[in-house]
């Protein structure tokens, strides 16, 4: 065995290899790069030097992919404006913790569609709930014709009547399929869970579809009247 | 093109780095791999570590962890208690194939702020078709519901036992770290019924605390079970 003891190896041209095929490079402790490329020059990773990758090759993680996270603050509404696109048939948005400022308004959603202006594209849909009171005075599943649509242009609800007091909170989930297609509607789906304005638990299941043909670019959620509290994260699925 | 030719390259006497290439240069690895247990951006952050083939990577991890899975085999509960945090705002355990010992009994699932019992409200209802056509219905399940209830809350309704026989589905927790609100949950399950039927089941509710829910365990009604559980956390970053 030889060794070499040096601080620096530098290249007389742009590129230094070491070693050649048929060997292993063996790195004592750690390697230190910022970018990372396979021997055809495919880029697996890139850090800007604070552990932020980006150009990550799509092999690695898993299917379900965070694009965006917005927190709400006494909010009148969150808009996802970008990232909704063809990279992803699935998308998918979770709400966590949403407590409304106002007592008993509707959590809800519109859409906005390529070329269109404002959130008002026209849906049809459905709308049922469970519902049980902490008293156990009464509990039903019903279905809630005042949060269905029929060719409407109104905010579809996701969760009705919300409660807003301090440890009052709605969590669900959002899926629209493939919101770029020129071709067809569009679908959704939701389940939520919620606490009622009443001392009530709430499970309600909302979905339909967008009625149009044209790309879904955007996206808004709010309240049906005041702001409110929460997080809004938006996945796509691969 | 010079070349060095040597098996081994070491910092200098009382160096611990050693750098290969300058800023701007392409530095390629010709041989068939890079053996190394860490490796960092150039500001020393770890983008994967590797003991023994067990590699740990926050940077290049998906938002779909999986944090623990275990194997109930004729056991009588499976607990989690310690993965629930607040390393990610959604966790969702997966039910897959459970079986139970006891014929007709129900899956159940119980919360624990430290110790188990929560106060909890829920809702409960089922679609069920029977294999013979003699009925099929969508109802709400009066029996499988609580209202400010300390006791295990159903998941399904009653499992058969047979060999072929069991249920599976998941469960959605949000926010179990959380001590302002309370924690909202829902479940959606299928069943092969005890008389032969199908049975689509979903649960919702809240366990009515601000305190923060640090352990969830499973068990049947009555007696034991076999199946997996998994449970996974949905990545917050």
């Amino acid at each position: 065995m030889t060794t070499i003891n040096v601080n620096a190896i530098e290249s007389s041209t742009s590129t230094l290899t070491i070693g050649e095929s048929g060997n292993s490079v063996v790195a004592a402790d750690s390697v230190n790069v910022n970018l990372i490329k396979d021997a055809s020059g495919a880029t697996m990773w890139q850090s800007n030097g604070s552990g932020v990758l980006s150009n990550v090759n799509s092999a690695f993680g898993d299917s379900l992919v965070l694009i965006s996270t917005q927190t709400a603050d006494d909010s009148a509404s969150i808009s996802f404006t970008s990232g909704i696109d063809s990279t992803y048939k699935e998308y998918i948005w979770k709400f966590i913790n949403i407590n409304p400022a106002t007592n008993s308004q509707h959590f809800g959603f519109q859409v906005n569609a390529s070329g269109q202006t404002g959130y008002n594209e026209t849906i049809t849909s459905t709308f049922f709930r469970a519902y049980n009171f902490e008293n156990g005075a009464a509990q039903a599943l019903d279905y809630l014709t005042g949060s269905d649509q029929a060719q409407g242009t109104a905010a579809q609800h996701l969760f009705t009547s919300a409660g807003n007091d301090a440890d009052k909170c709605v969590a669900g989930e959002l899926h629209l399929f493939n919101p770029a297609s020129t071709t067809y509607v569009k679908h959704f789906y939701a389940t939520t869970n919620g606490c009622q304005d009443g001392a009530v638990t709430q499970n309600e299941f909302a979905a339909g579809y967008i009625n149009v043909t044209a790309a879904i670019t955007a996206i808004q959620f709010a309240m049906s009247s005041g702001n409110f509290d929460g997080k809004i994260k938006m996945y796509g699925v691969k | 093109m010079s070349k060095v030719v040597t098996t081994t390259v070491l910092p200098r006497d009382g160096w611990d780095t050693l750098n290969i290439g300058a800023t701007g240069d392409t530095v390629a690895i010709a041989g068939d791999s890079l053996n190394t247990n860490v490796l960092q951006d150039a500001g020393g952050n770890n983008i994967f570590t590797s003991s023994s083939g067990t590699v740990s990577s926050t940077a290049l991890q998906g938002s779909l962890q999986l944090l623990s899975s275990q194997t109930a085999s004729n056991s009588a509960s499976v607990s989690f208690t310690t993965q629930l945090t607040s390393t990610y705002d959604v966790y969702c355990f997966k039910f897959i194939e459970i079986n139970p010992a006891t014929d007709s009994t129900n899956f159940q699932m119980e919360g624990s702020t430290g110790s188990f019992g929560v106060t909890k409200t829920t809702t409960a209802f089922s679609a069920y078709h029977y294999e013979s056509d003699s009925g099929a219905a969508l109802g709400y399940e009066a029996g499988h519901d609580l209202a400010q209830s300390t006791s295990a809350q159903p998941l399904s309704g009653s499992i058969g036992n047979g060999s072929d026989e069991n249920a599976s589905g998941e469960l959605y927790l949000y926010a179990p770290s959380s001590t302002t609100y309370v924690k909202q949950f829902y479940s959606k399950l299928n069943l092969y019924g005890a008389d032969n039927h199908s049975g689509n089941w979903f649960i919702g509710g809240y366990y009515n605390t601000a305190s923060a829910i640090s352990g969830i365990r499973f068990s049947m009604s009555s007696g034991n079970f076999d199946g997996t559980i998994k449970l996974y956390g949905i990545s917050k970053t």
